[in-house]
């Protein structure tokens, strides 16, 4: 344990130095490109002692801080990491200053307002990810929605205001009620033990006793997450919003606005509500599976790169959610590493059709083919990132959605039979995309002068490419930090479920 | 026959009120001074009045006191909603200074009718006794009537002023006669001993029948659902600055005494009349969030959110208990900032042909006027209860109360409001960031007083927003001796 505040320092370090950005008079645009970058650098470089220090044998939060901030709520400023958001943390550092680095072209318009807004972004998500008070999860959970709604309402495309207010009220809904719910289990601790609190910690301990109560308050908690999944049906909003963001926005929704809605359900659904999520857990199961094939299916006919895309991440959502409610070792462990393999993925996939779209202005698999003889190197590193995205044995994908329908047969053998098909479809749309895109003759003379990648986007690349190799050869270095938390988990849902499960 | 035995005249627990009236009085007495005086001095004089008023306040605070046979009672509960009046009078003031330069409307009646206003809001929550009750909120009343109307050649501002004025009048003869039947049923007006004769017959008719009507009386004032028709009307006619002391200060008068009344005289009585509060209360949001989704008018719609706001306050009272009510004290305090601001941006905006009141006027504002357009969606963003800002808190704290008290639907209803609201005030956001200026920009009107007004209402909303636990302690303590 360090003195220094590091979690602190991680989350609240690019939040301030989006606000101090917000008050400086224009500059040039590239000064200010550039002091966003060597922000968010500093907070990946800072967020590494977190992972490297990190002790995976400890079972608990690592790198806690806790200060009084509204006795009279129960509220505390509690911070701290375990197995299950150390992943996440590093995921959201990481994809930062890739994405702010991918808007470097891209975005001309206001770019002071676009730079503050991400770095105000990623406080807000890196407070979900290292919250241990209800209370401040929560505000970090709505303040997150602010600048994201920003990002796809002033920079996104054409149809971005009905995205952008789509996506905020969709997320709102969800979590409006799970307000009530956090205010429910708040009191009926607090009205249980005397004392209010909103310490994740404490409350964990506590058992909600099974029924209608609890299994109310689990639907409003996971209505909320599933909207951020988004789990089926409730994933209408996603297309829109990845499809009218900027490519940085569509990289940061995908890598990690998404894993929140897991998150969530890992921190805070399955330990609080362990009872309802048995109950439920077979209709999760049912959704998960039937977003799995639905979001294949439905990628397979899509025209745009972009929004066949946005689908995949439906499907390989659906995975995650999968592993999670199989309440197995392999399948949580499965689903946590799944949510940082499709945060790699599909951040790069979005990264690259960005690329493509810069060049081409346009994201219609029709308008080309061949771009193999064109652009040689971006149709090699695409061919990885398609692979990764497939889940080829070797690249990181695999290991997650191994992991996760080893854990599903246990559980239920059919619906992980289902789940499978997801693979072999995904294998379809994606190399099916991959063939019209980059095989063939050169079909449209506009592609004839394409460029190939500059520097700036090899150095955007080559770090993502080098964790998906990374984690697909050797993944318990990424596992294994998480093993021990994810065991805790289980014999905590376990013990508090009773032995009869 | 007895003699008749006049109480002693104590003036320490008026004194807050008293440096308000005086400062009216001071407004009106300069006009005679045959010599023209700078034109900021009665403003001047106004705003000195709030402040003193606010200083006042505030050496009293945890000294309650009674006078006039405890037809003052000047304890925390008053202080508070002394605090959020004075506040939101300065805030108007200085709001004014320029508005009214630049309307062509600035008169020293002016000035004496905001201080005269707001000097009844005071009494009206330092009020003990149904007759003071009535007197205040006369007061405060007839003051805001005239104001209404200030713009005397415009239509909309008369309209305005006569709609509040009829329809004011006949909601002040039913809290009148409901004043009249409580006396008739408990032999008295003052709250304390009303609550002794209730508690000894709860279920006396005269009692029951004479309450509902004060209730019509003050759900006039808060402008809660099914009497809120006036509102739209008289927020969008009357001058914008009126508006905001008509939204903020005269609603937490009204709520002062609203909550006054109920926790006093229904103290040892079982709590029947949530259920009618009940209704209220998700009738008075989902009809004023729902109709403000329709609003073209940024003054309109403000309208209609702030009745939707009222029937979040009306949570706060249905929950009831110290948490309910400091509820309402937090969220008062907090919407009186943030209402005040977002009207005061409203007065900073100028158009060509007078105000900018549409919400189309508002598209691209970032582009030309960034600061200000931040203002306003930081104001909306706390409307909507975005954290942190205090907005947040207050609608925490509120539905916290209900879910405490087991009115989890309630406070489901009015989660799902919220989420509803957001997309009219979000709106505005659209305007102002995602859609490019237009046609003829809209200009700001420079103005020190009113961007100084912006800025005290913007830090407060932050403050309150991520410090607010010493303002919640203010708030239980204030109602704690409501409920001993």
């Amino acid at each position: 344990m360090t003195a220094l505040p590091l979690v602190s320092i991680v989350t609240f370090l690019p939040g301030i130095a989006g606000l101090a950005l917000l008050l400086v008079p224009r500059t040039s645009a590239s000064v200010l490109r550039a002091v966003s970058l060597a922000v968010a650098v500093l907070t990946f470089v800072l967020s590494l002692p977190i992972y490297f220090g990190f002790d995976p044998e400890i079972i608990g939060y690592q790198f806690e801080e806790s200060r009084r901030w509204m006795p009279t709520f129960g509220v505390s400023y509690h911070v701290g990491i375990d197995g299950i958001s150390l992943l996440l943390v590093l995921l959201t550092t990481f994809l930062m200053p890739l994405a702010l680095a991918s808007a470097w072209g891209s975005i001309e318009d206001r770019v002071k307002e676009f730079v503050a807004t991400m770095l105000i972004l990623e406080t807000g998500m890196l407070g979900v990810f290292v919250s241990l008070d209800l209370f401040l999860f929560y505000v970090f959970w709505e303040a997150m929605l602010i600048p994201m709604y920003f990002v796809i309402g002033v920079w996104g495309g054409p149809n971005r205001i009905y995205a952008a207010v789509k996506f905020v009220l969709y997320t709102m809904v969800g979590s409006m009620l799970m307000l009530v719910a956090i205010l429910a289990v708040f009191y009926q601790y607090g009205a249980a033990t005397g004392r209010y609190t909103f310490d994740m910690p404490l409350l964990v301990q506590y058992v909600i006793a099974p029924g209608r109560a609890q299994d109310l308050m689990f639907l409003a908690f996971a209505l909320a997450f599933a909207i951020k999944v988004p789990l089926f049906p409730f994933h209408t909003w996603l297309p829109d919003a990845h499809v009218e963001a900027p490519t940085a926005g569509s990289v940061i929704l995908a890598g990690v606005l998404l894993k929140m809605g897991t998150y969530g359900f890992l921190r805070f659904c399955l330990p609080l509500f362990p009872d309802a999520s048995l109950r439920f857990g077979p209709l999760v199961f049912t959704l998960a599976v039937i977003g799995i094939i639905y979001g294949a299916w439905v990628s397979t006919v899509q025209p745009d790169m972009k929004k066949l895309v946005a689908y995949s991440s439906v499907s390989h959502l659906g995975f995650v959610m999968l592993g999670i409610f199989t309440l197995n070792q392999q399948g949580l462990v499965g689903g946590l590493i799944q949510m940082v393999n499709h945060g790699l993925s599909t951040g790069a996939l979005f990264l690259m059709v960005g690329m493509i779209y810069e060049r081409r202005h346009s994201r219609l698999i029709a308008d080309f083919g061949g771009l193999w003889q064109v652009i040689p190197a971006f149709s090699a590193l695409f061919l990885v990132v398609t692979l990764s995205s497939l889940g080829l044995p070797g690249l990181n994908g695999f290991v997650g959605e191994f992991l996760i329908l080893l854990g599903a047969f246990q559980r239920n053998p059919w619906m992980a039979a289902l789940a499978t098909t997801g693979i072999i479809f995904a294998a379809v749309y994606m190399l099916w995309m991959y063939q019209r895109v980059v095989f063939g003759e050169v079909t449209r003379d506009a592609n004839r002068r394409l460029a190939d990648l500059t520097t700036r986007e090899w150095a955007v690349l080559v770090p993502v490419l080098a964790l998906i190799v990374w984690i697909g050869v050797y993944p318990s270095a990424f596992t294994g930090k998480t093993e021990a938390t994810i065991e805790a988990l289980i014999s905590q849902v376990q013990s508090k479920t009773g032995p009869s499960r | 026959m007895d003699a008749i035995v006049f109480p002693p005249v104590l003036l320490g627990p008026l004194a807050p009120t008293l440096v308000v009236l005086a400062a009216g009085a001071v407004v009106l007495a300069l006009d005679l001074v045959p010599r023209a005086l700078p034109r900021e001095v009665p403003a001047m004089v106004a705003l000195a009045g709030m402040v003193g008023a606010l200083l006042a306040t505030l050496l009293r605070w945890s000294t309650p006191a009674r006078a006039f046979r405890e037809m003052v009672v000047l304890d925390n509960f008053a202080l508070f909603f002394n605090v959020v009046i004075c506040y939101a009078g300065a805030l108007i003031v200085l709001l004014s200074m320029d508005y009214l330069r630049r309307t062509g409307a600035e008169s020293s009646e002016y000035w004496a009718l905001v201080l005269f206003a707001t000097a009844g809001m005071m009494l009206l929550a330092a009020a003990g006794d149904l007759i003071v009750v009535f007197l205040a909120l006369e007061l405060m009343s007839l003051s805001l009537y005239v104001l209404a109307g200030l713009f005397k050649r415009e239509l909309a501002s008369g309209e305005a002023a006569m709609k509040y004025f009829l329809l004011g009048a006949f909601a002040s003869s039913f809290l009148l006669y409901g004043i009249a039947l409580v006396y008739g049923a408990t032999g008295t007006t003052n709250l304390d001993r009303i609550a002794a004769a209730v508690a000894a017959r709860p279920r006396e008719p005269l009692f029951v029948i004479g309450l509902g009507l004060t209730m019509v009386g003050f759900g006039f004032k808060i402008s809660s659902v099914p009497f809120h028709m006036w509102v739209p009307d008289v927020y969008q006619g009357a001058p914008t600055s009126v508006t905001a002391l008509i939204a903020t200060g005269s609603k937490a008068g009204a709520f002062a005494a609203l909550i006054r009344v109920l926790t006093v005289t229904l103290r040892g009585v079982p709590p029947d009349w949530a259920l009618l509060l009940w209704a209220m209360a998700a009738v008075t949001m989902t009809v004023g969030n729902v109709v403000a989704l329709a609003q073209t008018n940024l003054k309109r719609m403000l309208a209609y959110s702030s009745i939707a706001h009222v029937g979040y306050m009306l949570v706060g009272l249905v929950a009831g208990g110290v948490g309910g009510a400091s509820a309402v004290l937090f969220y008062l305090l907090t919407y009186t900032f943030t209402t005040a601001g977002a009207f005061g941006v409203i007065t900073l905006c100028e158009r060509a042909r007078g105000e900018a009141v549409e919400t189309a006027d508002y598209t691209g504002l970032a582009r030309q006027h960034p600061v200000l357009a931040a203002a306003l969606g930081i104001f909306l963003l706390s409307l909507i209860g975005i954290p942190p800002l205090a907005g947040f808190v207050g609608k925490f704290y509120v539905f916290g109360a209900a879910v405490r008290a087991g009115y989890f639907w309630l406070a489901v209803i009015g989660v799902l409001n919220s989420a509803a609201a957001a997309y009219y005030y979000l709106r505005i956001i659209v305007y102002m960031y995602m859609r490019e200026p237009e046609g003829t920009a809209t200009t700001y009107a420079s103005s020190f007083a009113g961007g100084l007004a912006l800025a005290i209402a913007l830090l407060a909303i932050v403050v309150l927003g991520v410090i607010p636990a010493p303002f919640v302690d203010l708030a239980q303590a204030a109602v704690a001796p409501l409920l001993r």
